[in-house]
């Protein structure tokens, strides 16, 4: 991880020295003038629609990822409320209304609330965090997250020692949501509205990220807008997307993948190569970096807690990984 | 109106055309390079689709021919058999290709381990004896056997369905869908077979000699 201060001034010529597409078109839009003053401001996130170029500190990427191509994370997306294919999203999430929006915070807190998201973010600092993202189904991308860690959020509503986890919840909306209608037999693809938890040590992870934003602009709504959750050592379907509410509680919540086939998805949902999926194997992936049919995908070892096993395996620490999937 | 020359003519070219043109339409999409983020996973699942829907167009046929009365319908079934063989090719040869990359250790584990993959494999195996006898110089030769060797695609079918329906990870509107089609265009078939009916055309037993 990058050291945790801020480094003073939006944008300098020496923080665009990375070679990728993404900076150079931001020095462009900066040169052009198009970086709006106040869009520089974290709040940006909450007051502007989708797509809004955010500043963010930026992570050095010490690892050397390479990253998967912004178009790519930004079209391939599992986000069932806009549909199944993973093309359907980007077409179908334009209706989303991402602005005004708000989170309710309840349960063991001694400041619940519903807080417009603006409030939420109002004094955050945002960082860029560049994760490996690996899907639940074996493929997997590197995303330039924006956004800061959940654990700022939630010692600002001062959880009870009763706060043992955290559960959160996607907006429900069929209107704006198509993919929450049943489907032509009748079947809904899951129980709406879309749910997940961790375990309070999990949320309060350095890790543990609330993203706003990718690639230095505010999330589009097939990304999960405008507020989701990213745990980078778990399966992606732990990264909860357009979050409405956040419930700390005693007991485990449930979650919506485990609800709808509890043999296939645990609670946990920590990348594991060890532990097979009943119908695949978990041991490799293939890590998309782009659209091309030929170099576009490579096939990769996975690695146990998805590369971060150095900072959270010890939150595991005798529990039996195989039978807590 | 001549029916066979309509059938050879007309519904023939026509149906060729239209199960050619999503393997165009993938040709083109390669070219163009738009076939989304993810184009190996798309290759697969398209051709496996389009494998899936010639093989119901292929069993619709003997219940079409019999309730239309237009025998000559059998003239386009060869037609449409090939046309699935032909797309469940492409299907396993992009999976094993574009999809698994050649990655053969997993590719043997998914054969043992992985029952959807075991069940696909399995149809795709028995459509080959079905594609390679599917000459006429091997309908004669094979005369009344052939007909029972082509009974194989009944079972091919339903592996075909349980394949699809396997590997869903939770919306089972389009499979279950597929999978009614093809319980009806079975129920039908055990509802002919009963001993005391007599089928009006297209008695089994003349369906090779249709096929000149």
């Amino acid at each position: 991880m990058a050291p945790l201060i801020r480094i003073a001034g939006a944008l300098n010529e020496a923080r665009v020295s990375d070679e990728t597409a993404y900076f150079q078109r931001r020095q462009v839009l900066q040169a052009l003038g198009l970086l709006a003053a106040g869009s520089l401001l974290p709040a940006a996130a909450a007051q502007s629609g989708p797509g809004q170029a955010l500043s963010a500190r930026r992570d050095g990427n010490p690892g050397k990822l390479k990253l998967t191509e912004e178009a790519a994370v930004t079209s391939y997306n599992n986000f069932y409320e806009f549909g199944l294919d993973k093309a359907d999203p980007a077409k179908n999430a334009g209706r989303l209304k991402t602005a005004p929006w708000s989170v309710v915070i309840e349960g063991e807190v001694n400041k619940p609330g519903r807080y417009d998201l603006e409030d939420l973010l109002k004094g955050v600092e945002l960082e860029e965090r560049i994760y490996r993202m690996r899907c639940v189904e074996a493929w997997s991308m590197v995303i330039p997250w924006i956004g800061f860690p959940l654990a700022s959020l939630i010692k600002r509503f001062e959880p009870t020692s009763k706060a043992k986890y955290v559960a959160f919840q996607t907006l429900h909306d069929p209107q704006q949501m198509p993919g929450q209608k049943p489907g032509f037999l009748g079947f809904s693809s899951l129980d709406w509205p879309y749910v997940e938890g961790l375990r309070m040590d999990e949320a309060m992870h350095p890790l543990t990220l609330l993203a706003v934003g990718l690639y230095g602009k505010t999330l589009l709504p097939q990304n999960g807008a405008p507020l989701r959750l990213v745990v980078p050592w778990k399966y992606g379907f732990k990264g909860i997307k357009s979050i409405v509410r956040i419930r700390f509680q005693e007991s485990q919540p449930a979650t919506s993948w485990n609800r709808s086939a509890p043999g296939e998805y645990g609670f946990y949902a920590n990348v594991n190569p060890a532990v097979d999926h009943p119908r695949w194997s978990q041991a490799r992936e293939r890590r998309i970096y782009s659209g091309s049919l030929f170099g576009g995908v490579e096939r990769i070892e996975t690695l146990p807690f998805n590369g971060y096993a150095e900072q959270v395996a010890g939150l595991y620490a005798g529990l039996d990984l195989r039978r807590n999937y | 109106m001549n029916r066979e020359l309509w059938v050879r003519r007309g519904l023939k070219p026509l149906l060729f055309v239209a199960l050619s043109v999503p393997a165009l339409w993938l040709v083109y999409g390669i070219v163009m390079a738009d076939l989304g983020a993810d184009p190996q996973k798309y290759l697969v699942h398209q051709t496996g689709k389009w494998a899936l829907n010639s093989l119901w167009l292929t069993l619709a046929v003997t219940p079409l021919r019999r309730w239309s009365g237009i025998a000559q319908l059998l003239l386009v079934r060869r037609m449409l058999g090939l046309f699935a063989f032909f797309y469940a090719c492409l299907h396993v040869t992009a999976y094993v290709t574009l999809y698994m990359q050649l990655d053969w250790a997993t590719l043997l584990e998914d054969l043992t381990k992985r029952p959807y993959i075991i069940v696909g494999f399995a149809a795709f195996l028995g459509l080959w004896p079905l594609a390679l006898t599917s000459t006429r110089a091997q309908m004669r030769r094979l005369g009344r056997r052939w007909q029972q060797l082509h009974r194989l695609v009944y079972p091919v079918a339903i592996l075909v369905a349980v394949h699809f329906v396997w590997q869903v990870k939770s919306d089972l509107n389009q499979p279950l869908f597929y999978a009614l089609l093809l319980g009806f265009l079975l129920a039908v078939r055990v509802y002919w077979q009963w001993p005391v009916r007599q089928s009006p055309i297209g008695s089994s037993r003349q369906v090779p000699a249709a096929e000149k």
